[in-house]
C-alpha cells in the first residue's frame, strides 16, 4: 500500500505495535517542536491463543495502556481513529510488525534421516522453523503411522526433499505421496491450502507436481542435496521465510481485521529488526552482529563486510521454546550463570513452568537471575547456529571429500571473526527491560564473547521492529527516533582473544585517557573483569598491551591502540579470556561469578552478599 | 478504569460440549445425525494405506533394470502374496535360473524400470474412529467427520500427555497430598485417578502397569516427566505419546497444591465416567488438556463459553508465579502507574486480596482469571 507524500510528511503523532509470540508492544512517537520523540509505551499479553484467538485485543489492549498514560483517546469500536478522519482524535499513522503464532512449525519429509533429513532440517532451522518432526521412508515406521503422525501435528508448512539430481524418482515419489494421503491441514486458516516446499531431485518435479499440486500450496525450488557431496540449502530457507509470511502469518486469528486497521502492510518483527541493525552496519560502515532475543525465537542479524545474514532459530526462545533451551544447553551449561544453590530439579520445574505459562515475569530476583542465565545460553547458541549458516560456499561445500577424508574444515568455517565485530546489539523484552543496564551488557558479552574492542549497544524499550516498519513509510522519523531514543549507547567491551600461558598471570595492561585529563592505567589478571565508568558521549583515547598470548585485534601480545565510547554502563574489561572457558566446579564456578557480578554491580550488592553467604 | 486481562484456563459445572470427530482420510461415517452415542461408539472407519516395501528385485535376480517387465510374474496393480514367486531369470539355455519369491503381501505399486525397485504396498490398516464422548451427532461430514454435542462439565488442565481415555473418575486423594505408591491399587484399574499435589515417574508407572487410564493431579516434576516418557520435551507440543495412560496436570510443574475448584468440580463427580486428552500445545491455536464429565441431568446447563474479556475490582484471580504461586484471590485495586518489585523492574501489577488476607501486589502478568 503506498501512502500518499502528503500523509507521509504530516505526521505528528504515530503508533506502532508489534504483535509478538508473548506480548504485544505498542509505542507511540510524537513530533514536539520540530523533532520526533519516543513518547509512551504500552504492553499486553498477545491474545493470539485461545479462548480469544484475536490478535486485535492485545493491540487494543496494549493501546489502552498508552490512552490511559497519555491522556488521549486512540481507539474506537473499528479499530485505531486516525486524526484526518476522526475530528482530531487518534493518530496520524498506525503501523505493525508481528511474530506471533508462536513461530513457524515445519514438517520435514527426506528419504533418509542421515543425508536429506539433516540437510531439510538445516534449511527448515535456517528459514526460521521449529521441526515439529521428521519423517523418512527408512526410519522403519510403517507407513499408516507416518501418515497418522504428519495428519495429528498441523504444521504450517512442509519441507519435502530427497534424491540426488538425476537419479532415482520413485522415492522421492514415494514421499510425496505419503504427504498426500496425510492431507496434513494447516495449523490456521481451515480454507486455505498448506504450503508445500519442494526441494528434491530435479528430475522427480514434474512426478512430485503432478502429486501434489492440487493438494497443497507447492513451490518448488532447486534440490538441497544436488549430489551426496553438495548441499544447498539457500532456495529452501528462502521459499520458507517467503511462504512464511505471505501464507502462515495472514491466518493467524485476527489478522484480517488488523490489516484494516493498518497503513501499510504488516511486517515480520525479524525484518523490522534486521533493518535498523542492517542501517547501523550501513550508516557507520562497521562490521555489526545483532540480536531480537524472544519469547519463541532467537533472531541474530550480521553485517559482516557488508554482508547481511539474518538467521532464526526458532527453538530457542525465553518462553514458548524456554525448555528447549534447557535441552539444547543442557542444565549444567545453565546452572554455571546462577550465583547461588539451585536444586536442579527445581531450576528445571521453574523453566518448564514458564514454558507452559510463557506469558508471566520474573518477579523474584532470583528468578531473573535464572532467566538471565538462561538467556546467555540461547545467545551462545543462537551465535552457533548463525555461524552454521553464515559460512563461505554454503551450497557447494563437499562435505565428504573434505571433511571425512582429508579432515579439512576450512571450506566449513565461519566467516564470522568475533574479533572484527566492531558493534554488538540486543532487542527483545527480556534484553530491553533488564533492570540494569550492566545486565543486558553481561548477557551479550557472556552469551556472545566478543574479543577485541566491541561497541555494545540495545534497544530502550524494544522498539527496533516498530521503527523499522516506521521506516518504510519515513524513514527519516525512524531514524530520528532510533538515534535519540531506541539505542541505548552501553559502552564498550574490552577483551583481549586468547589464554595466557599460567593461572595468575597478567591478562592486559590498559591506559586510558580520561575525559578529566588524567591517564588511568589497570592491570588485569586473567579472570578478572572490570567496570569503568565513561559516560554517554564520551570518546577516550586508550592503549591496550594484551599478554603475549593474546590478541587485541593487532596481533598476539601487540599493542593497540585504538579510540572507545562511553555508554550508560561504561568500560566492561574482560579479562576471563577468549575462548571463555568457565569453571567445571560448581563452587568454584559460583565464587567466580558473584567476583564478576559483584565488580559490575549487575544486581543489589546485598543480594549478592547474601548468596556469597548461602555458598558457604 | 484501568483494564487488563490473563487467559484462565476454563472450569465449568455445566455447558454444552461439542467435539468434531475428523478421520485420518476419507473414509465412512457410521452415524447419522441426530444418532445417540456412546463414547465407544465408533462413528466413523477408513482403510488407511498401509507400508510399502521397495526391493531392489532387479540386482538381487541378477538382471538389468529395463529387464524387470520380462522376468516379473506380476504386474503393477497386481495383489501379491507372501511366498509367491515374483521374478525368474533364466541363463544359459535354461541351466542356470534365480528366482525371488516375495517376502511381501500386499499390491504391486511400483516396478522401475529405471532403478530396478519393486514396490509392494501392504493391504490398507483399517482406522476406527470412536466418539471420543457420549452425546448426540448433530452434523455429519459426508466421508470425513462428524460433530457430537454432550452436556457436560468441562476443566481444562494446564499440561498433559497421552491422548484421548474414557474411565470412571476415581478420588484417591486430597489435593494438597502428595501421591505415593499406595495410592495405587488393584481397584484403580481402567479408572481416572483424581487428586494430589504431585505424582512421580514411579507411580505413573506403576498406575499404567495396573491399567489405569489417566491421572489428574496438581502438579508433575519435569524430571520425573522426562524420566516417564524416556525423552525431554523441549516445546509443549504433546498428544502422540507412546504411552497407555494419560497424565493432566492442573497446576504446573512441581510440587503443586490442586486448586479447590477444581478438585471440587472433579470430586463432586466421583465415580462417573469422564474423557480426558492429555494433548497440549502450547503454541498460538493452543490446545490445553481436557476433562470432560457428561452431564445426565440438564437441567442447569450454563450458557456457552463467555471470554473473559477484563478483569476488574473483586474479580477472582489465581497467581501463577512465585513467590505466590498457587494463591488464590480477588483482585483488590489496579494501579495504572508502572511499579518497581523486586527484581528492580518497573511493570504494570495489581493488588491481590488474598484467601489469607493478606493484600500483595503482583505483576499483572503473573494472574489468571479464574473462570
Amino acid at each position: 500500500m503506498e501512502l500518499s507524500d502528503n500523509k507521509t510528511n504530516n505526521l505528528e503523532i504515530i503508533l506502532a505495535t508489534d504483535c509478538g509470540s508473548t506480548t504485544t508492544k505498542a509505542r507511540l512517537f510524537k513530533k514536539i517542536g520540530s523533532e520526533y520523540r519516543f513518547v509512551c509505551t504500552g504492553e499486553a499479553p498477545t491474545t493470539v491463543e485461545a479462548p480469544f484467538e484475536d490478535v486485535t485485543m492485545g493491540v487494543r489492549n496494549a493501546v489502552r495502556e498508552v490512552e490511559e498514560l497519555m491522556g488521549i483517546k486512540i481507539l474506537s469500536e473499528q479499530g485505531i481513529q486516525l486524526r484526518h478522519s476522526s475530528k482530531g482524535r487518534g493518530v496520524d499513522l498506525y503501523v505493525t510488525t508481528s511474530s506471533a503464532g508462536g513461530g513457524l512449525q515445519m514438517m520435514v519429509f527426506g528419504l533418509t534421516r542421515s543425508i536429506t533429513g539433516e540437510s531439510c532440517e538445516r534449511a527448515a532451522l535456517g528459514g526460521g522453523a521449529i521441526v515439529m518432526d521428521i519423517v523418512s521412508l527408512e526410519d522403519g515406521e510403517p507407513v499408516y503411522k507416518k501418515i497418522e503422525r504428519t495428519r495429528h501435528l498441523r504444521p504450517d508448512m512442509v519441507l519435502l526433499s530427497g534424491g540426488t539430481d538425476g537419479g532415482n524418482i520413485s522415492d522421492t515419489v514415494q514421499a510425496a505421496e505419503i504427504l498426500k494421503v496425510s492431507n496434513p491441514q494447516a495449523r490456521f486458516g481451515e480454507s486455505f491450502s498448506l504450503p508445500v516446499i519442494f526441494a528434491g531431485n530435479k528430475s522427480a518435479r514434474e512426478p512430485v507436481k503432478a502429486t501434489l499440486v492440487d493438494v497443497f500450496a507447492l513451490k518448488i525450488v532447486d534440490n538441497l542435496r544436488p549430489t551426496v557431496e553438495l548441499e544447498n540449502t539457500d532456495p529452501a530457507r528462502d521459499a520458507i521465510q517467503e511462504l512464511f509470511m505471505e501464507h502462515v502469518m495472514s491466518h493467524a486469528p485476527g489478522y484480517d481485521k488488523l490489516m484494516t486497521w493498518t497503513d501499510i502492510p504488516i511486517m515480520p518483527t525479524p525484518r523490522g529488526e534486521g533493518t535498523m541493525f542492517q542501517t547501523v552496519a550501513r550508516m557507520e560502515r562497521i562490521n555489526v552482529i545483532g540480536v531480537g532475543l524472544g519469547g519463541a525465537t532467537t533472531n541474530i542479524y550480521s553485517t559482516f563486510d557488508g554482508k547481511f545474514v539474518r538467521t532464526v532459530s526458532a527453538n530457542l526462545g525465553m518462553s514458548y521454546s524456554i525448555c528447549n533451551v534447557l535441552r539444547e544447553a543442557t542444565l549444567e551449561n545453565i546452572l554455571r550463570w546462577i550465583p547461588f544453590p539451585i536444586d536442579p530439579t527445581e531450576l528445571d520445574d521453574i523453566l518448564a513452568n514458564k514454558m507452559i505459562r510463557p506469558t508471566t515475569i520474573p518477579h523474584t530476583l532470583e528468578e531473573l537471575i535464572i532467566e538471565h542465565a538462561v538467556a546467555r545460553e540461547a545467545l551462545r547458541l543462537g551465535l552457533d547456529h548463525h555461524k552454521f549458516l553464515a559460512r563461505g560456499l554454503r551450497g557447494a561445500i563437499p562435505k565428504t571429500l573434505l571433511e571425512d577424508t582429508f579432515g579439512d574444515t576450512s571450506l566449513l568455517k565461519s566467516y564470522i571473526d568475533m574479533l572484527r565485530v566492531d558493534l554488538l546489539g540486543g532487542t527483545g523484552g527480556l534484553l530491553s527491560h533488564a533492570p540494569r543496564r550492566v545486565q543486558s551488557s553481561l548477557m551479550l558479552i557472556d552469551g556472545f564473547q566478543p574479543q577485541g574492542v566491541t561497541r555494545l549497544i540495545q534497544d530502550s524499550v524494544f522498539m527496533f521492529p516498530h521503527l523499522g516498519v516506521l521506516s518504510s513509510v519515513n524513514p527519516k522519523i525512524a531514524y530520528e527516533v532510533f538515534d535519540k531514543d531506541a539505542v541505548i549507547r552501553l559502552g564498550t567491551c574490552i577483551a583481549p582473544q586468547g589464554i595466557p600461558e599460567n593461572e595468575g598471570e597478567e591478562m592486559l595492561s590498559i591506559e586510558l585517557h580520561m575525559p578529566d585529563g588524567n591517564i588511568r592505567t589497570e592491570n588485569l589478571i586473567f579472570g578478572d573483569m572490570m567496570r569503568i565508568p565513561l559516560p554517554v558521549g564520551e570518546v577516550i583515547d586508550v592503549k591496550i598491551n594484551p599478554n603475549k598470548k593474546c590478541d587485541m585485534g593487532a596481533g598476539p601480545g601487540h599493542e593497540l591502540t585504538t579510540r572507545i565510547e562511553g555508554g550508560e554502563v561504561g568500560i566492561i574489561i574482560d579479562a576471563r579470556g577468549r575462548p571463555l572457558i568457565t569453571s567445571t566446579d560448581r563452587e568454584t564456578m559460583k565464587r567466580n561469578l558473584l567476583k564478576w557480578l559483584t565488580n559490575l554491580k549487575a544486581y543489589p550488592e546485598e543480594d549478592l552478599k547474601k548468596y556469597a553467604e548461602m555458598n558457604e | 478504569m484501568s483494564f487488563a486481562f490473563t487467559p484462565g484456563l476454563s472450569v465449568t459445572k455445566s455447558k454444552i460440549v461439542r467435539k468434531e470427530r475428523v478421520l485420518p482420510i476419507a473414509g465412512e461415517v457410521l452415524v447419522k445425525k441426530g444418532d445417540t452415542v456412546l463414547a465407544e461408539t465408533i462413528v466413523a472407519q477408513a482403510s488407511v494405506p498401509s507400508d510399502i516395501h521397495m526391493r531392489p528385485i532387479s540386482y538381487i535376480v541378477g538382471c538389468e533394470p529395463y529387464e524387470l517387465p520380462k522376468i516379473m510374474k506380476f504386474k503393477q496393480g497386481d495383489f501379491i502374496k507372501e511366498g509367491d514367486l515374483m521374478a525368474e531369470t533364466k541363463s544359459f539355455f535354461g541351466l542356470f535360473h534365480t528366482e525371488h519369491y516375495s517376502k511381501y503381501t500386499g499390491t504391486i505399486e511400483l516396478i522401475s524400470t529405471v532403478t530396478g525397485m519393486v514396490a509392494i504396498r501392504e493391504p490398507p490398516v483399517p482406522v476406527k474412529l470412536s466418539s471420543y464422548i457420549p452425546g448426540k451427532i448433530i452434523e455429519v461430514t459426508e466421508n470425513l467427520a462428524v460433530t457430537v454435542e454432550t452436556h457436560a462439565a468441562f476443566v481444562q488442565g494446564i499440561f498433559g500427555i497421552g491422548g484421548e481415555r474414557h474411565g470412571e473418575l476415581m478420588t484417591i486423594a486430597e489435593p494438597d497430598e502428595a501421591l505415593t505408591m499406595d495410592h495405587i491399587t488393584k481397584e484403580c484399574a481402567g479408572k481416572i485417578l483424581v487428586g494430589g499435589s504431585i505424582v512421580t515417574s514411579e507411580i505413573l508407572k506403576k498406575a499404567s502397569d495396573f491399567g489405569v487410564k489417566g491421572i489428574i493431579v496438581g502438579g508433575l516434576r519435569r524430571d520425573d516427566l522426562n524420566k516417564y516418557l524416556g525423552y525431554e520435551i523441549g516445546v509443549a507440543i504433546t498428544g502422540q505419546e507412546n504411552i497407555t495412560l494419560s497424565c493432566i496436570i492442573t497446576e504446573g510443574f512441581g510440587e503443586m497444591r490442586m486448586a479447590g475448584h477444581i478438585y471440587d468440580l472433579l470430586n463432586s463427580h466421583n465415580g462417573r465416567p469422564a474423557s480426558i486428552n492429555g494433548a497440549t500445545q502450547i503454541r498460538a491455536g493452543v490446545i490445553r488438556p481436557e476433562i470432560i464429565i457428561p452431564l445426565q441431568d440438564t437441567t442447569n446447563i450454563g450458557e456457552e463459553e463467555t471470554l473473559t474479556y477484563g478483569m476488574v475490582i473483586g474479580t477472582r484471580v489465581r497467581v501463577i508465579r512465585q513467590p505466590y504461586f498457587g494463591d488464590l484471590g480477588s483482585v483488590a485495586e489496579l494501579p495504572i502507574e508502572l511499579q518497581a518489585v523486586e527484581t528492580e523492574s518497573h511493570v504494570r501489577v495489581l493488588k491481590v486480596k488474598l484467601e489469607d488476607g493478606r493484600v500483595v501486589m503482583v505483576p499483572r502478568a503473573n494472574v489468571e482469571i479464574m473462570e
